[in-house]
């Protein structure tokens, strides 16, 4: 750990801060694409089965 | 073989795929590197202290700030033009990533002012023309929202782009004339490379590197959801005719 | 396109809806900021060339969303796009009768409220000149705002959240003509700049609108 001298505060703050902004915005992009990615599977599977039932 | 064969979805996706673990992985790496650097192995600065770190974080948001708009307008223009629904996408997808950085470097800015110059804030122009630049990212990214239909909502919002960009530009230089500023000029030039020593500068690179990567990255992933989601959507109109027929 | 003028001039003064409301806005601005700052005539009079026109502004910013509104739910939009003349003129008519119906009143009314604001002396003038000059721009500004949200039910809010960002030069040039000209200091650069906007806006944002009601049209 370096020493941070009078503004560890502020510097410590910026990166925690900065570090949490990015990491929510990674989060969310990547929770957002898990669910789109699996309600896509689950619909193209029935309309698979839909055309199928058509035959 | 042209650029714009990346424009068909089904291309897109099949040609981004196999990228984006990687892209992923060199921007982790990177952005490791680049903050564990600048946070634990840079002197401090004989004026600034150890408020210098700062800059590896401050510096590379702010740049891509601007420059995720500047994507937005591009990407905007090629929707308006040429049609292609990957491009409006890729638009809506990197707004949210681009108010992320601008809110990073007004957070930063702050925090590096406060012992810098005294305050958290202050009315500067550099400063200011953030300020505004994070409403116009809002202003965006609310009227994506706001539209239920998805190509009104591509249009209009990148009717919007192209206005705000203009209008961007001329708030940039109407606050400059409004106020002369405390903030120093840019932290980085080509013309005055020594501006900054060389044990900033590297992991300052770095960093830079990184959140374009992370940024590259994101928008990836955020564009092939959105794709994935006008599929669903597509399949479900699909479905409903269907039922509607039988 | 006189006709429809005549038309959204008459429906806008008969409605009384924007017309009284914004003027009326305007004063009860001037009269609550002093109750907030206090009544010191230095700080008010220093301040006054700022806050008339950010009361200019905001006031504009109330009517905006009835320029478009009342046409598009009754279909007379659709009817006007089909009409020979173009979109882009239906779009500056609209854009001129909003200036006529609000932003001329409150130019001739911000000299009174000047009073009010204790606004130095060798001020009036530029007051007037610039507001003149500089609520034109709001005013185009204001339909292009107006023509991308026309077709949302809450569009109101959006609408400012849109439209005030786009305000900042026109506010930075106009509010400093006034205070420059209160200093007794030259007003060219930013009087000249203003012009310029308002110009530049009333020129190419009607483009800009029409094909945004276009889109909302489809």
């Amino acid at each position: 750990m370096p020493d941070l001298g009078a503004y560890w505060l502020e510097v410590m703050a910026s990166y925690v801060i900065s570090l949490a902004i990015l990491a929510t915005l990674v989060v969310l992009i990547w929770r957002r694409s898990d669910r789109v990615r699996r309600e896509l599977s689950e619909t193209e599977a029935r309309a698979r089965r839909a055309e199928r039932s058509d035959g | 073989m042209s650029l714009w064969e990346y424009a068909n979805p089904k291309k897109f996706m099949d040609t981004t795929g196999p990228l984006v673990p990687w892209i992923v992985g060199a921007a982790a790496l990177l952005m490791a590197v680049g903050l564990i650097w600048g946070f634990f192995l840079t002197p401090d600065d004989f004026r600034q202290g150890s408020t210098v770190r700062i800059v590896f974080l401050h510096v590379p948001s702010a740049m891509m700030a601007i420059n995720i708009w500047v994507m937005m307008l591009v990407t905007s223009l090629i929707w308006l033009i040429r049609r292609h629904h990957v491009s409006a996408l890729a638009a809506k997808a990197a707004a949210p990533i681009g108010l992320a950085m601008t809110v990073i470097a007004l957070i930063t800015g702050g925090l590096w002012g406060q012992p810098m110059w005294g305050t958290w804030w202050v009315w500067d122009p550099r400063l200011t023309s953030f300020l505004i630049l994070c409403l116009f990212y809002i202003g965006y990214i609310a009227l994506w929202q706001a539209i239920e239909d998805p190509d009104t909502a591509a249009d209009l919002t990148a009717v919007l782009c192209l206005v705000g960009s203009v209008f961007a530009l001329m708030s940039r230089y109407a606050v400059w004339f409004w106020s002369q500023g405390l903030h120093q000029g840019a932290s980085l030039s080509l013309q005055s490379g020594e501006r900054m020593a060389a044990a900033y500068r590297w992991p300052l690179y770095t960093c830079m590197v990184a959140f374009g990567l992370l940024f590259v990255a994101l928008v990836l992933i955020a564009t092939r959801t959105e794709i994935r989601a006008r599929r669903i959507k597509a399949l479900q109109t699909r479905a409903r005719l269907r039922e509607g027929a039988a | 396109m006189i006709a429809l003028l005549g038309r959204d001039l008459r429906l806008a003064i008969r409605a009384g809806g924007g017309f009284g409301l914004g003027l009326a806005f305007f004063l009860i601005l001037a009269v609550l900021v002093p109750l907030g700052v206090g009544p010191e005539p230095e700080v008010l009079g220093r301040i006054a060339p700022g806050v008339l026109w950010v009361g200019a502004l905001l006031a504009c910013l109330l009517s905006l969303d009835r320029i478009f509104a009342l046409d598009w739910e009754d279909g007379s939009l659709d009817l006007l796009a089909t009409a020979p003349i173009p979109m882009e003129g239906v779009v500056a008519v609209k854009a001129a009768a909003h200036w006529l119906t609000t932003g001329l009143p409150l130019t001739l009314v911000a000299p009174v409220l000047g009073v009010l604001m204790n606004l130095d002396a060798g001020a009036y003038g530029w007051l007037v000149l610039s507001l003149l000059l500089g609520t034109p721009a709001l005013s185009v500004i204001g339909t292009f705002g107006a023509a991308l949200t026309v077709g949302l039910r809450r569009g109101g809010l959006l609408l400012s959240l849109l439209v005030l960002p786009l305000y900042v030069p026109t506010l930075i040039y106009g509010a400093s003509v006034v205070t420059r000209g209160a200093e007794g200091l030259s007003v060219g650069t930013p009087l000249a700049l203003l012009a310029g906007i308002t110009l530049g806006a009333a020129a190419l944002l009607p483009f800009a609108s029409a094909a945004a009601i276009r889109i909302n049209l489809r």
